[in-house]
């Protein structure tokens, strides 16, 4: 059966059960406004939600219901025994069409003519039914009274569209059954209401079935089957359902631990058993407790629609996942921040018409919702084609409200100036709408997403729109946590929080420096903040535990990584979140204590208190990590990783990192010599060590580093005097250079570095480097075959061009779309085109739909990118793309190429 | 828990102002008697294994695990503003007492008797008495050999004010 009308048909017979009772007592008390007005809504309720779902005649038995009531409501009409019977005998009618829509999912055949003539009587105050009925036993005459008022009401009467011939007969019986004698109804004990009152509503209701029903037997079994397969629960009796659920997780777990310890007991089995049900019963009462997003997303249509009409603009709203579901409770907090984000798309995002079209966007401007699962987390993306984040405009109001001078914007990247939105007090709407911009915002969002134990991170580019990702937890009764140590304490973490792990000691090559005394650690490229947790809690006067040993948990709140220096890292434990008792609450540094496996109680640490505690949080704080996302997601394009070096001379040398396998240190006195070439035993395989200029003095004692390429079973050292740094910029060729191995000279982190050729020492070691074999057999039918390669980095044009060269290819090169698409007009033919994805301006994908839809629809595609996710993958395929290859893997480039080729 | 001398829970109904006698669980700290009335009070318990809990008051001494529920123990000495004993914190009886809903464990040396005490012997606080202890106390009992100071639950876990004081 359909959701909705299920929903409807459970919720309707809670309804009419208690319209019963209501009206019944509204017999007793017929002045009382409150229970009138109740039973109004009620049936209004009814009505309503017919209405809505095409139940044409329930709708106009309830409708008629409703006129009566309101009449009654108003004080126009007197409660009379009569017409609260007459109410009830509708109600009975709603509850047979009910019935019958239980079980064939349609409205049953039939008339209710009668009834609703009746009902329109009462409402037109036809008040000789209650005179003619009042003067007892006439029910003849008051059958003809009601006949004739029926008629009158006819007339009169709207739009419910009886025959008049059917009238009569349902008239009379209606009439007859709205007149009881006076013993039926002598102003029943008080004592007893409702077994007096309720008979007489059956009754009259299965005989007017009898006669209207369809088919339908009888109304007496009208407590609904449908209804009775869903019960309504208290949200607070399920929350302790959970309570319970988690203690007994947290029991079993208890025993678990035990059971580890003895072998094999008599107590095994059960346990075992007992663990399973556990598990199982939690998964039932998470379930209990579960509820689909589209929950929250329901009010988000007509809001979008609403704001669409009222600032002048076309806005699609696209929801994507709306069945995932999650805990209700998480859903309640993170209805208001989606509310506020999707109104804030709407109004600050998507443009007006006019300036959609003007720069060339089509005039209906899209918000996308998309909710999934991934892991324990829920993923929630927000996301516009609209404008953008306007960074002048952000930067102005930073200066304007005093969180940044001028020196510091221009020293931060893109990404964190966009991160000032999220900054109490910020809007960057010129003008305070009705809408958004009130300064109330992105910072309450953030705030209530970080409280559940989520993260909000924000991608914009201008002029292409903006989204917003949100990773909040499945529950919060449950949450995963590591367990750690500090001068004998133990210490709970949130994963959700722990980004990584890293063992630091003194010989090892992570070790914690100091800075003025301030902790801080090499990750990688970056410098991590760190923090002491001893320090923290002023466990600082008791010895580590661990000698010169520590760990760092890497932890990331909001866009903000830091370490936590602690002693021990233990495992992962699933716990139940508690308070703490009220006398702690104001340590910001925990938010809240558990019991562990084994019995004893933990303290559970808040990565935003620590946060919080080290002074700096957000975005006046190095946002190294968020940086480091956010250049791989916006600007992938332009930025390269790279790794620089020093070798042979004193200027500083880069490659690209993705070309670099990994980073050795060579005992020299490993090294042999072969061929009259420095070669080392590694991995079981000899690798030609090769200088990065001729004559290269190779060090005979200590350490040589070494960058290794590898591809497949083969490797080669790169030898190298020492590894400076790895940088993320644009390889911008600013000086050609005509020396064999360097492709010349780029500002590569604010210095002048030689950019080197790594293709020519790969072919340097091994001659056949780009598999000469594959390149023979190949050779035979791309031999002449034009190839268009359009990429927008000149590194990689460079880097290609020899290779598709030696391969046998005639290579163009454009170094945009728009260029390779004026090759196309000025009449030029490839075998092939080669495109890279992410180019200014036009990028892959416009780029093969612009192909597709001209003269070179029949020339294939190979797409060149540097990320190859599935989604891109199919993304390629959809625009005409005929494959994909990772930029960086040449022989699949060139295998690809032929195939391509030759199937086509 | 196999360290749960006394059990009891605030079941009964009574209500014990308006009786002439009263029971008082008794214990000692710093070999000073002290009563708690005897409804309040929900366990005694043995020496238990207290987590400690970094930046915490000076007299919350930790968390212990309470048949799955989570207690706040309080160091009595600590309150009382006595010196520390010599065995440790942790190595006394505990005694269990709940109050807005939360349950401490009160850190004592040792729990004694459970005393029934009439009204005629309750006193009110010496006004010579340390504030400290003239705060959490609702006044003394003579008792035959000694003196027993009548703990205040509510105002004993009051710690906001044992702060400010």
């Amino acid at each position: 059966m359909d959701d909705l009308l299920s929903e409807f048909l459970t919720e309707t017979a809670e309804n009419l059960a208690t319209l019963d009772l209501e009206l019944v007592r509204l017999e007793q008390n017929p002045n009382d406004p409150s229970l009138l007005s109740n039973i109004f809504r009620l049936v209004h309720t009814i009505k309503g939600t017919c209405g809505f779902l095409g139940l044409p005649r329930l709708e106009a038995v309830a409708h008629a219901s409703e006129n009566v009531l309101g009449k009654f409501r108003d004080g126009e009409l007197e409660v009379t025994p009569q017409a609260v019977t007459l109410i009830l005998a509708s109600l009975d009618r709603i509850k047979m069409i009910v019935h019958a829509l239980e079980q064939t999912e349609t409205e049953p055949e039939g008339e209710d003519g009668d009834l609703i003539a009746a009902l329109d009587a009462m409402a037109a105050g036809e008040t000789t039914i209650t005179i003619e009925t009042a003067a007892a036993g006439a029910q003849a005459a008051a059958a003809e009274e009601e006949m004739a008022a029926a008629e009158m009401a006819m007339d009169t009467a709207d739009d419910v569209g009886n025959r008049p011939g059917e009238v009569s007969l349902d008239e009379l019986e209606a009439a007859f059954l709205a007149a009881p004698g006076p013993e039926d109804m002598p102003a029943p004990p008080p004592a007893a209401p409702a077994p007096a009152a309720a008979p007489v509503a059956k009754a009259t209701g299965s005989d007017v079935v009898a006669k209207n029903g369809g088919g339908v037997a009888s109304a007496e079994t009208a407590d609904s089957a449908v209804a009775n397969q869903t019960i309504r629960v208290s949200v607070d009796l399920l929350e302790n359902l959970m309570t319970m659920v988690s203690e007994l997780v947290l029991t079993r777990n208890q025993l678990l631990q035990i059971m580890r310890r003895y072998k094999d007991t008599e107590f095994t089995v059960p346990l075992q058993r007992l663990s399973q049900v556990t598990s199982e019963l939690q998964d039932g009462v998470m379930k209990t407790r579960m509820q689909p997003i589209g929950n929250a997303w329901a009010k988000l249509p007509r809001i979008v629609r609403d704001l669409a009409h009222e600032l002048g603009k076309k806005i699609d709203l696209k929801m994507i996942g709306a069945e995932t579901e999650l805990d209700r409770q998480v859903l309640e907090l993170i209805k208001d921040p989606l509310t506020h984000m999707v109104r804030n798309s709407a109004d600050h995002g998507i443009e007006g018409i006019a300036d959609r079209l003007a720069v060339g966007k089509s005039e209906t401007g899209t918000i996308t919702l998309n909710a999934y699962h991934e892991g324990g987390h829920i993923i929630i993306e927000i996301s516009d084609d609209g404008r953008g984040l306007n960074i002048d405009k952000i930067k102005q109001k930073v200066i304007q409200n005093g969180l940044a001078s001028e020196a510091e914007l221009d020293g931060m990247t893109l990404q964190q100036i966009q991160q000032f939105i999220f900054k109490a007090g910020f809007s960057t709407a010129a003008q305070v709408t009705s809408v958004s911009g009130r300064g109330v915002g992105m910072d309450v969002v953030r705030t209530n997403i970080e409280k559940i134990g989520g993260t909000i991170e924000l991608n914009s580019r201008e002029g292409r729109g903006s989204s917003f990702v949100i990773k909040i937890p499945l529950t919060l009764a449950i949450v995963s946590a590591l367990v750690v140590a500090c001068r004998g304490e133990r210490f709970a973490i949130p994963q959700i929080s722990v980004v990584e792990l890293v063992r630091a000691s003194n010989n090892s090559e992570h070790q914690i420096e100091t800075l003025n005394a301030v902790p801080v650690l090499r990750l990688r490229d970056r410098l991590l903040p760190l923090v002491s947790l001893a320090k923290m809690l002023n466990l600082d006067d008791q010895p580590a535990e661990t000698g010169s040993d520590s760990f760092i948990v890497v932890t990331q709140v909001g866009t903000y990584t830091f370490g936590i220096i602690v002693d021990r890292v233990f495992d992962t434990e699933e716990i139940v979140v508690k308070p703490v008792a009220p006398i702690l609450r104001s340590i910001s540094l925990f938010s809240g204590n558990t019991i562990l496996g084994d019995g004893s109680v933990i303290m559970i640490l808040d990565p935003n208190g620590i946060a919080a505690a080290t002074g700096e949080i957000g975005v006046g704080q190095d946002e190294k990590h968020g940086d480091a996302v956010s250049t791989e997601v916006l600007a992938s394009r332009a930025r390269t990783s790279l790794l620089v070096f020093r070798a042979g001379d004193e200027s500083p040398k880069a490659v690209p990192l993705a070309l670099v396998a990994r980073l050795e240190e060579i005992d020299c006195a490993k090294l042999e010599w072969s061929d009259g070439r420095p070669v080392v035993q590694y991995r079981g395989r000899l690798m030609p060590l090769v200088p990065i200029l001729q004559g290269y003095e190779v060090k005979r004692t200590g350490t040589q580093p070494v960058l290794v390429f590898a591809d497949q079973d083969r490797s080669m050292g790169l030898m190298v005097d020492e590894i400076i740094d790895i940088v993320e910029d644009r390889i911008e060729i600013n000086l050609k250079t005509e020396r064999p191995g360097l492709m010349g000279s780029a500002i590569i982190g604010g210095k002048a570095t030689e950019v080197i050729d790594a293709g020519h020492y790969l072919q340097q070691a091994f001659a056949d480097w780009f598999d000469a074999e594959a390149q023979q057999e190949l050779a035979a039918n791309q031999l002449g075959k034009r190839v268009l390669l359009v990429d927008d980095s000149p590194f990689f044009r460079n880097l290609l061009t020899p290779l598709l060269t030696v391969a046998g290819y005639e290579v163009t090169t454009a170094d945009n779309a728009t260029t390779a698409l004026t090759y196309c007009e000025e009449g030029r033919d490839f075998d092939v085109i080669v495109s890279d994805i992410e180019m200014p301006g036009m990028n892959g994908f416009d780029f093969a739909q612009a192909v597709r839809g001209s003269r070179w629809q029949d020339v294939p595609m190979v797409a060149l990118s540097s990320h190859t996710s599935p989604r891109d993958l199919d993304r390629g395929r959809e625009v005409g793309f005929n494959d994909y290859v990772a930029k960086d893997d040449r022989d699949a480039l060139l295998q690809t190429l032929s195939q391509t080729i030759s199937v086509a | 828990m196999a360290n749960d001398l006394v059990t009891r829970r605030t079941t009964e109904i009574t209500d014990p102002s308006t009786e002439a006698s009263q029971q008082y669980v008794t214990v000692f700290i710093a070999k000073q008697m002290f009563g708690f009335p005897v409804l309040d009070v929900h366990d005694v318990l043995g020496p238990q294994r207290i987590t400690r809990i970094p930046l915490a008051p000076p007299e919350v001494a930790g968390s212990l695990n309470l048949r799955g529920r989570i207690v706040t123990a309080v160091d009595m000495r600590r309150r009382l503003g006595l010196p520390q004993a010599e065995g440790g914190v942790g190595k006394g009886m505990s005694v269990v007492v709940e109050c807005q809903g939360e349950l401490y464990s009160l850190m004592v040396d040792q729990v004694g008797e459970v005393l029934n005490l009439t009204h005629e012997l309750l006193e009110r606080n010496p006004a010579t008495l340390d504030p400290m202890w003239r705060e959490i106390s609702n006044g003394i009992y003579r008792l035959d050999k000694q003196l027993l100071v009548l703990i205040d639950v509510n105002r004993l876990l009051d710690f906001s004010r044992a702060q400010a004081a």
